[in-house]
């Protein structure tokens, strides 16, 4: 199968790969995906006191279009609020990159991964969209 | 941008490589044409261009006596006589017109057939196909080492089972199969035994009588022959009839109507010869290449599988999976190296390899295998280089792979709660 120059791009030169620490309050894990359906994909964001994602990253299992998908939405979810990356749909990420019919599901994935990331934020935050202050201090120091 | 691109081997050595023309192993999708073999072929596209059909003139003459010894070369490879051998397009007609032709003769006698699951889809396909006529078919699970358990396979014969189809050497994971000893029960029992034997011949020494084979489907291209030709084989004694699929004017006896491709045939033929001739350097050479990436891959490289048996295999094929790489992306950074693999994502479908997950190895490890498929022209300097890459990008996805980070911090990825899709 070609790839288009951007996948290519996003796999030879992964942006944002790496782990953050579950446990900190105030990062927010998103993994999809399962080993046996070839697809693991693990999104992680860091948001800051105001809501903004200020730091996000990636690791996936999966083919070139699965790891171009998810390091391009640690690229466009950064310096998002949570519901301004809520609204990040699949087909805009299929479009950016140029999958063909048959990759439109990795794209689904990382589509997922961002949601499911989010949600893990805001139960950790119980729900609630304010952040203690311990937290941004947390927020902030790691930065 | 197409830049060719320097691997260095070792502190003197490096390899060039021009990124159209990666280094080739996939030897079981298809072989180049030898040389040797299309020399001979070439005649007979313009100055012997003939029609073997033609009877009345010299030119139709030639084409017949190029196709006769043809057809010679063809029955010597596997020990039959040049009156069992039935030209057709390729494998897959040869297997379809086995099946199919067979399968529509004998019906009266019964509608049972059996095969292996682990079968190429050109008889899986043609079985689907016989299901819906209304045959009933086996499809004999295998072990973990891809070979088929003799007893289950005793256990599946029955009064009306007229055929039954096994695949000599696996073309994903290269396994030979126990052919005499199936030959040997099928006989017993008055089975037709169909033979694919397209990854057979040249790697292995083939032969109908010692298999006690009733029918045999070949192909050129495998051989270092031509695309677009193969044979099939119908045995004489006991004669065995199979019911035309494709009619016309009645060439091949009736069984495979069609002006003969004349220089295809030459170059099947040629390359048959040439197989057998070559088969025992091949394989020496071939042996200690898979040793040499075999060893070189597990010494760099941890968390592999071989899949497949290792003693019942020819060493043409080699089949590992990388565990916590997914084969696609693999491939995918191997843009050096021309391999394939069993993953869903490299195929239409989007299901991991049937014949991996056959075997009972799980999802993930099929969609982590790559098939090395070595061949006539590889080399040691291709095999070093395709260690030294294989190395490389397996670390550099493992960098990637969240389940290889789990893994690093022991966790156990079975006991994780997957959200299946
Ligand atoms: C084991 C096996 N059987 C059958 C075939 C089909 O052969 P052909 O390409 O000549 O139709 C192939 C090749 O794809 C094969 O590997
Ligand atoms: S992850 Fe399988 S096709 Fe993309």
């Amino acid at each position: 199968m070609a790839y288009s120059e951007k996948v290519i791009d996003h796999y030879e030169n992964p942006r944002n790969v790496g782990a953050m620490d579950k446990d900190d309050s105030g990062v927010g894990t998103g993994m999809v995906g399962a080993p046996a359906c070839g697809d693991v994909m693990r999104l992680q964001i860091k948001v800051n006191g105001q809501g903004i994602i200020e730091d996000a990253k990636f690791k996936t299992y999966g083919c070139g279009s699965a790891i171009a998908s998810s390091s391009l939405v640690t690229e466009w979810v950064k310096g998002k609020t949570l519901d301004e990356a809520m609204t990040i749909r699949n087909s805009q990420i299929a479009e950016e990159l140029e999958l063909p019919p048959v990759k439109i599901h990795c794209s689904v994935l990382a589509e997922d991964a961002i949601k499911a990331a989010i949600e893990d934020y805001r139960n950790k935050q119980g729900g609630a969209q304010v952040v203690a202050p311990a937290e941004m201090a947390s927020a902030q120091a790691a930065h | 941008m197409n830049q060719p691109k320097i691997i260095e081997l070792n502190s003197e050595q490096s390899l060039l490589i021009n990124p159209d023309r990666p280094i080739y192993l996939d030897y079981q999708a298809t072989t180049p044409v030898d040389p040797l073999v299309l020399e001979q072929m070439l005649p007979f596209l313009t100055h012997d261009f003939g029609n073997a059909a033609s009877r009345s003139h010299p030119y139709g003459w030639t084409a017949e006596k190029a196709v006769e010894k043809a057809r010679q070369q063809v029955a010597d490879a596997i020990h039959a006589d040049p009156r069992e051998i039935v030209w057709t397009s390729g494998a897959t007609e040869a297997t379809n017109l086995a099946l199919k032709g067979a399968a529509h003769f004998y019906s009266g006698k019964g509608k049972h057939l059996i095969t292996l699951r682990t079968e190429h889809k050109a008889t899986l396909d043609t079985c689907r196909q016989l299901e819906r006529e209304g045959f009933e078919i086996t499809y004999l699970e295998v072990q973990e080492d891809g070979l088929v358990d003799l007893q289950a396979f005793a256990a599946a014969i029955r009064p009306d089972t007229i055929i039954a189809s096994v695949l000599y050497v696996n073309n994903e994971i290269g396994v030979i199969q126990p052919m005499e000893a199936i030959g040997k029960m099928l006989r017993a029992h008055k089975v037709l035994f169909h033979v694919d034997a397209v990854q057979a011949l040249g790697k292995i020494p083939v032969d109908v009588e010692a298999i006690q084979a009733d029918m045999m489907s070949l192909s050129g291209h495998k051989i270092y022959g031509p695309k677009g030709i193969g044979a099939l084989y119908v045995r004489r004694k006991p004669r065995v009839r199979v019911e035309a699929q494709v009619h016309g004017g009645g060439h091949e006896r009736g069984m495979r109507s069609g002006t003969l491709p004349t220089h295809q045939i030459v170059g099947m033929g040629a390359a048959a010869e040439l197989a057998v001739q070559s088969m025992e350097s091949d394989a020496k050479r071939i042996r200690q290449l898979r040793d040499r990436l075999l060893k070189g891959i597990q010494e760099r490289v941890e968390e592999t599988y071989i899949n497949g048996n290792m003693e019942h295999r020819v060493p043409h094929n080699l089949n590992i999976s990388f565990a916590f790489v997914e084969g696609e992306s693999l491939i995918m950074a191997l843009k050096e190296i021309a391999v394939s693999s069993g993953s869903a994502c490299t195929s239409a479908s989007l299901e991991p390899s049937y014949v991996l997950r056959a075997l009972g190895k799980s999802d993930e490890l099929a969609h982590s295998s790559i098939r090395f498929g070595i061949g006539r022209y590889t080399t040691e300097e291709e095999i070093d280089a395709t260690i030294g890459l294989i190395a490389a990008k397996v670390d550099k996805l493992r960098e990637l792979s969240p389940l290889w980070e789990m893994h690093q911090e022991g966790i156990d990825l079975n006991s994780i709660q997957w959200a299946a899709h």
